[in-house]
Parts: C-alpha cells; structure tokens; sequence
C-alpha cells in the first residue's frame, strides 16, 4: 500500500467518516467532524509509530495534518528531511 | 441601550457606541469591528423577522466559532428569539431531537454540516434554513427556506431593525445539556439570568476593556459563548478559535494577538502541559487563566503558575442550570488548593441533607444555589424542573438543588465530593451513559451494555463500556465504537469496550455497576 492509502485507511478504520469510500484527499479533517483535539493526538501516534517520525509540538499545524493530501505531504516531507543533529 | 433595564444584546449595542471601529472578534483572518457585528446583526435580525421569525421563537445556531455563528448569536436576540447553540460535532439522530423538542422557527447552519442537517432541513416549523459557507444548489433550488447567509444579510440591510419587544424576564437562551435519563433537556435562561451571569464573573475576573481573551472552547458550551458575551460586554476583544485541535496553530495565533486571557478545561491545560516546547510560544501577555468543567489536579495548578507566573489562576465549578456556582479566589489557590472555592459575587451557596436542613462544616450534602443566575428551568419538561428547583428562603423563590455532593469548610470554602448521578465528565463535557448505552443497544449483535466513566489522565474521565453479545454474533471493538461514532459526538464514544459474558445484577435484575471498572 503506498504511503497515501496507509493514511487514508487508518484515518477510515479509526475515526468516524460519515462517506468513507468519498472523503476527498483534501478534504479538511476538522470541518468534516472527523478529528478534534484527542483525536489529533492519536493521529499523530500513528505517524510516529508507522512512520518512525519524531513530531515536535510545533507542527502540530492544520497545514501539516488537516486532510489525508497533507498529512501524506507532511509525512513525505519528514521522511526527506535530514535526521536533526546530535 | 436601555440602560435601566438592559437585555443582552444591549452589550453588543453599548460597545459598538463606544468603540465602533474596535477590532471585537478576531477569527483566523478575519479581524472584524464592534460597528460590523453590530451592523450585521441587526441586518439579520432583521432578514431573520422578514421570514417570519417573531418574539419567542427559537433559532437553533448549528455551527462552528466563526464570526457567522456570533453575529447569528446577537441577531437572534435582536429578532427577540431565544438562541440555542448547538456543538457542530452534533450527529444526525441528536440535532433531530433537538428540533423536534424546541421546534425553532430558523436554523442558522453551515454547508460544511449539511450531511447533518439535511435530513431536517424541511422540518415544517422552520421558516428560515440559513446556511454559511457553500449551499448546496440541488438543495437551494428544492427548499424555498433555504437562504444563504450573507443574502439574507443582504436583505436584512434594507429592512428596519426588529423593535425590542422583549423584558428582561424573557428567555435569551436555550442550553441544552445531557441528563441522565439520556435525553438532552434544555437549560431555559433569560436574559436577567445571563446578564447576572456575566457582570458576576467578569467582576472577580476582573476583565477590562483592553483585555484579549482567546477562546477554543465551542460557543455551544455555555462557558465559551460567556467569553464572547464577556468580552463584548467590556468592549475587550475576542480571539475565536475554531478548537485546541492544531495547538501549534493555537499558540501561535495566542501569542500574536498577545492574549491576556486563557480559559480553558482541564483537558486543554493537560495537553499544555505535555507540550516539550511551550516555551517556544511567548505567552507572557496572560494576565488570568481559568479552569472550569472539572477539577484541576494539584499537577495542573502547579504547571499553570509555572507556565504562567503572572497570571492569575481561576479554578471554578458550576453548571449550565446557574453558569457558575463558585470560583476559587487566586489568593486562596496555594492555601485551599483542593476547594472549588467561594459563592460567585451576588450567589449564595449552601449545603443540604436528604431533608433539605442545612448541614454544618466538614458534613457532606448536596450543594444549592440561590441567585439571579438560577434558570427558569428545563424547557417543557416540568418533571425535571421540579426535582432541581425548590422552594426557597422566601415564599415562592426557587433555589437550585444541584444534585453535586459537596462539603463546606469552616471559612465557607466549596469543596466537590461527586456527583449524585452517574454523569461522566469527559473532556469537559457532559455524558449520560444512559444515551450511550441506548445507542450500544440499538446495535444489532448487542444484547446488553453498561457503560461508566474511568480515571484518565486526559480527558479527566474516560467513557468506558461493557458490552454482552448475543449468541454467535461477531463484532469488534473498534466496530462498536465506529457505530458509536455515527450516533453521537465524539467525545461520548466509549474509548474503551470490554467484552462480558454477562453484566453484574441486583436481586431485581438491574445492572449493577459498582462492580464494574
């Protein structure tokens, strides 16, 4: 599965999407009821957890996380980045 | 302005005179002035009475915090409707009960909700479906109601404000609340019990007029629509965020607007508190910050006086049924860490026994509240009214009977034993396990469920549910909880399902839960 059907899937499987099949990839996750602020934190378990990302408080952003396009783009990006220096 | 008998909107108007072209209400980017609220408020109220919305009438306001949702708030009023604001996590099932038990003559929604409200969009009492954002044209084109927001602001423009017809006995709104029969019951108040409310509590909290108060909390929690009208009242400014979702997003907006104010639940200042880098965001503007919906934990006052040490540090309790009982004085919080604190200014409190006699200190009872702030009671439900509002000091007063254990210390200070139903308090918010438990039941392959609410670090309480089978069916956790999630709003879902063989009963078969945990 690529990176994209990994998110979606888990955001369909976890959170209640009233059109599963439908939600558009960018689609805001937060106008569609299907995340809030408890909700938010277990995505970003997941992303650290699959992913094996490092997220910091600071990107905790709707540009990074609010629709599957994002957090695919932002997971992506993470990936790309150069590990921080020790 | 009225000002011997001021109504509520009459803040709005007060403020708008002073300070026209204030920024009041800042909300993503849109930065909007006293005079612009004020003028399209009454643009719709008066587009709102063009429709035929008259005194009395309720208009439901189903919708996100966004400048729409506030000026509908005012505009309501101004059409002398009562306001009824409700969570924009609401799913199908509740709005529908919602309208069948207030039958509101508008509802003022957005599009981005629409597979919410669709299905009672053509409610026959509605004379107005106003909806912000994208309209739905197949919709539009089938449904005469149907306007969109910003035309009927359009309209409004060139109609005359709707009179004030209403006095200060007159309902200003309706909240509505969980019970524990499961069924939401609407808190009636009127516009003396909001105006007392709030001159109350912006007294001890000492707002003033140059104040910034961030508010996340949804406007359809009483306690984040009291932050607009608090601020509004003062003529402050109000830096609206859609939710503590994004808090990066959050803090970043707080610390540019320069906030001064932070109210929040303890769920909010416990994910604060987890933060590693709070320390990124220059939060040194917070002048005063307070808690309600639930108890801080001593861990939680400790971290707010370090996170912000020239803030004052409110912890406060009370309930929709009065707004708010009783707040701790930030000079009491290192002597009475624990206490809810003292009676809000023009409140008194005091504990009773089963009978109804005054208990002395140290002795637990229930709490009751005597004041202007007391509701009228629960809309068409006089049963349920009866058993919170009862007589008292004078002949025919009526004094709230909040169903919360308490205790008073010798100097007079609260402190919250329980609660005498089994609410759960999750995140803040109010959940019947009755309603859970309905939903669960109604799950085809559930033969029985009980449903309780468990210690958790975040939300306070978790809701979790115990859930027996019926033969041979299959279904997993995470299905009930996906059914769960199509029912009800979020934070009512169960976080946790264990399955049982059977639920523990009494000798007359009901479930018995204090076995369960």
């Amino acid at each position: 599965m690529d990176l994209k059907s990994q998110i979606r899937a888990f955001i369909t499987k976890n959170f209640y999407v009233p059109d599963g099949a439908t939600i558009a990839d960018e689609a805001s996750l937060l106008d569609q009821g299907v995340i809030d602020s408890t909700g938010v934190l277990e995505v970003i378990g997941f992303l650290e957890d699959n992913f094996h990302l490092q997220i910091e408080d600071t990107e905790m952003l709707p540009e990074n996380l609010d629709s599957i396009d994002r957090l695919t783009a932002f997971v992506e990006r993470k990936r790309g980045a150069s590990p921080l220096p020790e | 302005m009225r000002s011997a008998f001021p109504q509520l909107q009459d803040y709005l108007a007060l403020s708008a005179q002073r300070f026209p072209d204030k920024i009041a209400l800042v909300c993503g980017a849109r930065r909007v002035s006293y005079r612009e609220i004020e003028e399209s408020s009454n643009a719709l109220a008066g587009g709102l009475a063009a429709r035929g919305v008259v005194r009395g009438d309720r208009v439901i306001i189903f919708a996100d915090n966004t400048v729409e949702t506030v000026v509908a708030f005012w505009a309501a009023l101004k059409a002398n409707a009562v306001a009824v604001l409700v969570n924009p996590l609401t799913k199908a099932d509740r709005l529908r009960y919602l309208l069948a038990d207030c039958r509101p003559t508008a509802l003022i929604t957005d599009g981005h909700l629409e597979g919410v409200w669709k299905g009672v969009a053509g409610a026959p009492h509605l004379k107005a479906l106003v909806v912000s954002g994208r309209v739905n044209p197949v919709l539009r084109a089938g449904l005469s109601t149907l306007a969109a927001f910003d035309e009927l602001l359009a309209e409004g423009v060139s109609q005359p404000s709707p009179p004030s017809l209403n006095i200060d006995i007159d309902l200003a709104s309706i909240v509505y609340t969980s019970g524990s029969t499961g069924d939401p019951k609407g808190v009636m108040l009127t516009h003396r019990n909001m105006l007392t409310a709030a001159t109350s509590i912006s007294s001890y909290l000492g707002i003033l007029e140059d104040d910034v108060i961030l508010n996340t909390l949804p406007l359809a929690f009483d306690y984040g629509l009291y932050q607009m009208i608090m601020a509004f009242r003062q003529g402050a400014r109000l830096v609206l965020e859609r939710s503590f979702t994004y808090i990066a997003e959050v803090l970043k907006v707080a610390s540019a607007e320069r906030i001064t104010g932070l109210p929040g639940v303890p769920t909010i200042f416990a994910i604060l508190a987890e933060m590693k880098s709070l320390d990124k965001f220059d939060l040194s503007s917070v002048r005063f910050v307070t808690n309600t919906a639930a108890a801080l934990s001593l861990k939680h006052i400790d971290f707010l006086k370090q996170a912000f040490p020239c803030a004052r540090i409110y912890s406060m309790y009370g309930l929709t049924e009065c707004k708010r009982c009783t707040y701790l004085p930030p000079v009491d919080i290192e002597r009475k860490p624990t206490s809810v604190g003292i009676a809000i200014p023009n409140t008194e409190v005091w504990v009773v026994d089963d009978q109804g006699n005054r208990v002395g200190p140290g002795v637990v009872g229930q709490l009751v509240v005597r004041g202007a702030t007391v509701m009228k009671g629960y809309w068409e439900k006089p049963e349920a009214t009866a058993r919170k509002l009862k007589p008292g000091l004078l002949p025919g007063e009526q004094v709230l009977w909040t169903g919360d254990y308490c205790k008073m210390d010798e100097e007079g200070y609260v402190y919250f034993m329980g609660r005498m139903d089994d609410i759960i308090k999750s995140r803040g918010e109010k959940v019947a396990p009755k309603e859970v438990e309905n939903v669960l039941v109604s799950l085809s392959g559930i033969r029985e469920a009980a449903v309780i609410g468990v210690p958790d670090d975040l939300l306070g309480e978790a809701v979790k549910a115990f859930v027996v089978l019926e033969e041979g069916a299959q279904l997993t956790a995470k299905e009930i909880q996906n059914y769960c999630q199509s029912k009800l709003e979020n934070f009512k879902v169960p976080k946790v399902v264990e399955f049982m063989a059977e639920l523990p009963k009494t000798d007359t078969g009901k479930v018995k839960k204090t076995g369960l945990q």
